[in-house]
């Protein structure tokens, strides 16, 4: 066993909110098959940094730990991803770790993502299905649909292509291209669709779709491989097409 | 500001960027073109635009208002980005970039070209060959229309290919690579039209 191997690992570090980031450096001992949070539970049993000095444990979010819920979230050697499924054996070092900064820092490496879920909240992205009497099954979906719509499902509200984006920044209200997309994923739905045009309406409005500057970090990002730009584009025809039917007037509402 | 007009401005944005101003970008450097003829072919085609009936209802509705409209609230679009190519040297990221920055310099070009000429022709000089020629003899001022140029015209090819996005025409990814060979074949026939057309006033 490789006893005497280390890994290296700068954490860029802030105590609260309102505080000052900064660097801390810790040395683990190596052991095979670790991924980043097994390295950050390491640093938690023992938080001692590469100075030896005693500090505090590095906190951080997390869930799943298999990708699929999003919590554990960070910018790991510059690019952000889920930290479950970073390997440390893929891992050029000293590896760093930062917080997704696109988001309010709540303390080290863990983020406030509210500002997505509000989104969510925003452009409807649900379908009603509640009414005073049972409505009965609905419409049936297509297969060929379906299987397309699952991708889109697959989104963890992770927050990844948002710390992409150019244009999600504190310059600018953006929502972004997570929410966007599932207005897609819901305006495919054959119950969904019956809402179409109040959650085009929703992305129309002010920070919504047509913040778009197409650079494209997104699509290129997102870890579940979700067809954003795809999305955001079939968006803006469905969009053009609503503009023209608020416009001109249309009896499909 | 109203609320939620930020969809419309953009789209009239998108839309003034094509029509009026690109189109007006490329019948310009086509018409300037007519210098590579010779200094009498070009005077002709300048005074040919000259006059044309209405040329000041066109100036100002086909030239300047939409041109200072996609060029002010272009500026405020591209000082909301936070350009990261560093950590994201995608290929699309970087023309995103490009699209703001060949914006800026082209608004500062514009800004200059239409002062020494446009401007100058209002209080009562003669824009003709020998004007160009007399402005380009100077070598800094030659590489400043060329850089000028070269950058109008990246802008609006490349703000084709985004303008086909932001309509929803190019969905797919393969629509929107085939695109980009599309525009950037723009900005190539464009390029050698304009600089062509510079070079002859040397
Ligand atoms: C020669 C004059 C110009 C032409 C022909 C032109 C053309 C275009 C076109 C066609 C687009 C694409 C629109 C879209 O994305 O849908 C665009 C975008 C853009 N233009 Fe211009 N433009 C010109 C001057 C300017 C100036 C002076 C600025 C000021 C800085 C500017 C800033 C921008 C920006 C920031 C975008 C990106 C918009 C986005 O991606 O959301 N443009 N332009
Ligand atoms: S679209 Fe992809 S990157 Fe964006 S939040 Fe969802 S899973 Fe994460
Ligand atoms: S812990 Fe759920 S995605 Fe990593």
């Amino acid at each position: 066993m490789s006893e005497n191997k280390t890994i290296r690992i700068i954490v860029t570090r802030q105590d609260r909110p309102d505080t000052a980031p900064y660097d801390e450096e810790f040395v683990i001992p190596y052991r095979p098959n670790m991924n980043i949070i097994s390295a950050l539970m390491e640093i938690r049993r023992n938080p001692v940094n590469a100075k030896g000095e005693k500090t505090t444990p590095v906190a951080w979010e997390m869930n799943c730990l298999e990708e699929v819920c999003g919590a554990c979230s960070m910018v790991i050697n510059g690019k952000p991803r889920q930290s479950c499924t970073a390997l440390i054996d893929q891992l050029e070092q000293p590896i760093r770790l930062e917080p997704m900064r696109t988001f309010p820092v709540i303390r080290d490496l863990q983020v406030d993502r509210s500002r997505m879920f509000d989104s969510l909240k925003k452009v409807k992205a649900w379908i009603p299905i509640d009414g005073t009497y049972d409505l009965g099954p609905g419409p049936r979906m297509p297969e060929r649909k379906r299987q397309w719509a699952y991708e889109l499902s697959k989104c963890m509200t992770c927050g990844v292509c948002l710390e992409a984006c150019p244009n999600v920044n504190s310059k600018s209200n953006f929502i972004g291209p997570a929410p966007l997309s599932q207005v897609r994923l819901f305006n495919a739905h054959p119950t969904g669709a019956m809402h179409k045009a109040e959650r085009l309406e929703a992305i129309m409005g002010d920070g919504g779709l047509a913040n778009c500057g197409n650079s494209q970090n997104c699509v290129q990002s997102c870890p579940k491989g979700i067809p954003l730009t795809t999305s955001i584009a079939a968006l803006n025809r469905a969009a053009t097409i609503q503009m023209f039917r608020n416009f001109f007037g249309s009896d499909e509402v | 500001m109203a609320q939620n007009r930020e969809f419309f401005y953009r789209r009239l944005h998108s839309l003034l960027g094509v029509i009026p101003v690109g189109l007006f970008l490329t019948q310009h450097l086509v018409v300037n073109h007519f210098a590579t003829r010779g200094a009498e072919a070009f005077n002709k085609a300048a005074a040919f635009m000259e006059q044309l009936p209405f040329r000041y209802f066109l100036e100002i509705f086909i030239i300047f208002l939409p041109l200072l409209f996609h060029a002010i609230y272009g500026l405020y679009i591209a000082f909301t980005a936070q350009n990261n190519v560093s950590r994201y040297g995608y290929f699309r990221n970087w023309m995103f970039m490009l699209q703001r920055l060949t914006g800026i310099i082209t608004l500062i070009f514009v800004v200059w070209h239409v002062w020494e000429t446009r401007v100058q022709a209002a209080f009562g000089a003669e824009v003709n060959y020998d004007m160009m020629a007399n402005i380009v003899a100077n070598p800094f001022m030659l590489a400043f229309y060329i850089v000028g140029i070269v950058s109008a015209v990246f802008h609006f090819a490349n703000g084709l290919w985004s303008f086909f996005v932001s309509w929803g025409i190019t969905v797919t990814p393969r629509s929107q690579q085939i695109s980009t060979y599309v525009t950037m074949g723009i900005f190539v026939a464009l390029s050698i039209v304009g600089i062509r057309a510079i070079l002859a006033f040397v």
